[in-house]
């Protein structure tokens, strides 16, 4: 191995402490010339990390200790929730970013780790939403309804994989881009599903905890986002536990050389139509559970959320976090999320920065911001 | 004869018009080392594919270990027991070593989901094990190499590529492997080093047929017992090295007819 920066867990901490009083100053940002502000000053810190080493430092400590990080994280999010409890549009906006985090690490064990690249992430997410509305109504329990709505996204995602098998290269990803738009075209024209103005999905309920309630503490009164904040957090960090322990196994190894050369994945026995279809159908597992947690969330479901435009935002989170990293989707689901609603300028050319951002990261930085490094199975154990 | 490990018969492969391999009748021995010569496009690495699956013959058949094997897949021909190297190196870069080499023992290594995701002690009892192997295997070749074992390939030089790619093949401690010209973009003495290192494994595992395709001669004179020369997809000498460098037909079909 090649000899590290110095490690240090202070650091570290210090770092992620840095990280999560921006992104609270930027949930709490009113005027976009906060924003810009904010944005100079991260930049200007980040430059400054980067002159005095620390920017690798951090980086080498987080990989030493990705559990200090991991708890740090929740942490940080717990303190968010805790600072914004009264205030709904930015817990809102938190449980989205955690849920098109949980949605990317689906997307991330297709593009990361096999190779097949997703253009109908926002139809999976949404099969999961329209799940989740039609079944919460009939009184099934509700922990059945969210796996219902991940195994219903498997399964067609199962039918949709199966006839693209045979084939190399970019038909998987046209296969997607196909079914993303039809997918949105059959939601408008069918009326039992609610048509163009689609449907009302009732609030999440878990063995009698009401999320959709708000929380009084004496005086205090918590917004119920907070209840989804808490839940999306640990969907999330559920998800993230088992993406890495699929990528850190034999399978984990096997899908990187199917994205990397079928041809030589071939000569040693690896199936490639069984790990892209393990692969595609876990994914979009994870998508469809995001997916019905956000509609009950929202407590809306309508064909427009979930249009082709929505599944690029989601490749783009990837490609901006680095693709094959789960710690990048995080910060770079934050960024996209959080970024349009606090510069209102940017609106209505939203789909136009995703654009640019794509370009920018495919120019600049193909391997994201924060790149993947080498697997290392078991963490915490000398290696070298 | 239960003394023929790999035997094909009337194999022929067609691309199109052209016929890559003519009715190929070829054996391989139990314990020998076999090396395969022609000229370039006489078929020799068709063949090669041929026989690990990755093409589906147009007529005729191969048998390994008196099993009919034509027409199986790539996996299922290496779960028989047959592994390759690849004329251009066929590494993956972004992985570290240990990844490329372990992905070669692959039929040994538990694939279920279940195992993978939640029984994480076997997964790590699998893994130290596979380390320890990986390393010593490795280690045979260069010990420089096996403390890069968890670099990333795409660092290694030349010659450590192709180490790496020979260990994945040997890792599953095959009964028949396929060297396709690894020598190619060596040097003479590097090659000799790597070949040395190949029978020096050879000689502590179950000793394992090898089929080498090469283009230098002194590599083949010195590690093959027997020879086969192929041109335009036939066979058109079979016998020692001596035997094969004085045949007429092999001298027309390298160096032309005056």
């Amino acid at each position: 191995m090649a000899t590290l920066s110095k490690i240090s867990k202070p650091l570290l901490l210090g770092a992620m402490l840095v990280v999560f009083v921006l992104a609270g100053e930027l949930l709490r940002a009113e005027s976009q010339l906060e924003v810009a502000s904010l944005f100079v000053i991260a930049i200007v810190l980040g430059l400054i990390a980067r002159r005095f080493g620390w920017m690798r430092r951090a980086a080498d400590s987080a990989d030493a200790y990705p559990r200090t990080l991991g708890l740090a994280c929740v942490l940080g999010v717990c303190a968010l929730l805790a600072f914004f409890h009264e205030d709904h549009f930015a817990l809102l906006l938190l449980g989205s970013v955690l849920l098109y985090s949980t949605a990317c690490l689906g997307l991330n064990i297709q593009f990361g780790y096999t190779g097949i690249v997703n253009f109908a992430g926002a139809a999976f997410f949404g099969i999961g939403s329209y799940t989740a509305a039609v079944l919460a109504k009939t009184g099934t329990p509700h922990l059945l309804v969210l796996a219902a709505g991940g195994a219903m996204a498997a399964l067609i995602s199962c039918l949709l994989i199966l006839p693209v098998l045979r084939t190399r290269g970019h038909y998987a990803a046209l296969v997607t881009i196909a079914f993303s738009i039809l997918f949105r075209t059959f939601l408008e024209v069918n009326d039992t599903l609610g048509g163009p103005q689609g449907m009302k999905v009732p609030a999440l309920n878990l063995f009698g905890w009401n999320l959709g309630a708000n929380i009084e503490i004496g005086d205090i009164e918590i917004s119920f986002y907070a209840n989804y904040v808490l839940f999306a957090l640990a969907l999330c960090v559920l998800a993230f536990v088992m993406v890495r322990r699929l990528e850190r196994s034999w399978i984990g190894v096997a899908m990187d050389m199917v994205r990397t050369d079928e041809v030589a994945a071939s000569v040693f026995g690896v199936s490639i139509a069984r790990l892209k279809v393990i692969a595609f159908m876990a994914g979009n597992f994870l998508v469809g559970v995001a997916g019905a947690v956000y509609g009950m969330m929202t407590s809306y479901v309508a064909p427009n959320n979930f249009t082709f435009a929505d599944s690029l935002i989601l490749v783009s989170m990837l490609l901006l976090g680095g693709i094959g990293n789960p710690w990048g989707i995080l910060p770079a689901a934050a960024l996209i999320l959080i970024l349009p609603e606090k510069l209102q300028f940017i609106q209505e050319y939203r789909f136009l920065l995703y654009g640019v951002v794509i370009i920018l990261i495919l120019l600049f930085r193909p391997q994201g911001l924060l790149p993947r490094s080498l697997r290392n199975f078991f963490p915490g154990r000398g290696q070298a | 004869m239960s003394d023929i490990l790999l035997r094909a018969e009337a194999l022929t492969m067609r691309f199109g018009g052209l016929v890559a391999l003519d009715a190929l009748n070829l054996e391989v021995h139990a314990k020998e080392v076999l090396g395969l010569l022609g000229p370039n496009g006489s078929g020799k690495t068709t063949f090669f594919n041929v026989a690990t699956g990755l093409y589906a013959a147009s007529a005729g058949k191969v048998s390994f270990e008196g099993r009919d094997i034509s027409g199986q897949s790539a996996q299922a021909v290496y779960r028989s027991g047959i592994t390759r190297t690849f004329q251009r190196s066929r590494l993956s870069l972004p992985l570290s070593v240990f990844d490329n080499v372990v992905i070669g023992n692959y039929r040994k290594l538990n694939q279920g989901v279940w195992f993978n995701l939640f029984r994480r002690a076997g997964v790590r009892a699998e893994y130290d094990a596979m380390v320890a192997q990986t390393r010593a295997l490795l280690h045979t070749f260069s010990p420089a190499l096996a403390d890069k074992m968890f670099d990333a390939a795409g660092s290694l030089s030349m010659i450590d590529r192709r180490r790496v790619e020979i260990c994945r093949a040997l890792i599953s401690e095959p009964r028949l492997l396929l060297l396709d010209e690894p020598s190619a973009g060596m040097t003479h003495d590097e090659t000799a080093e790597l070949m040395d290192d190949i029978m020096q494994v050879r000689d502590k595992l179950a000793p394992f047929s090898i089929v080498i395709i090469e283009h230098e001669m002194n590599v083949i004179q010195r590690i093959t017992q027997r020879c086969v020369v192929l041109n335009y997809g036939k066979k058109i000498a079979d016998g020692d090295y001596a035997h094969i460098v004085a045949d007429p037909e092999v001298q027309v079909a390298y160096l032309g007819q005056e």
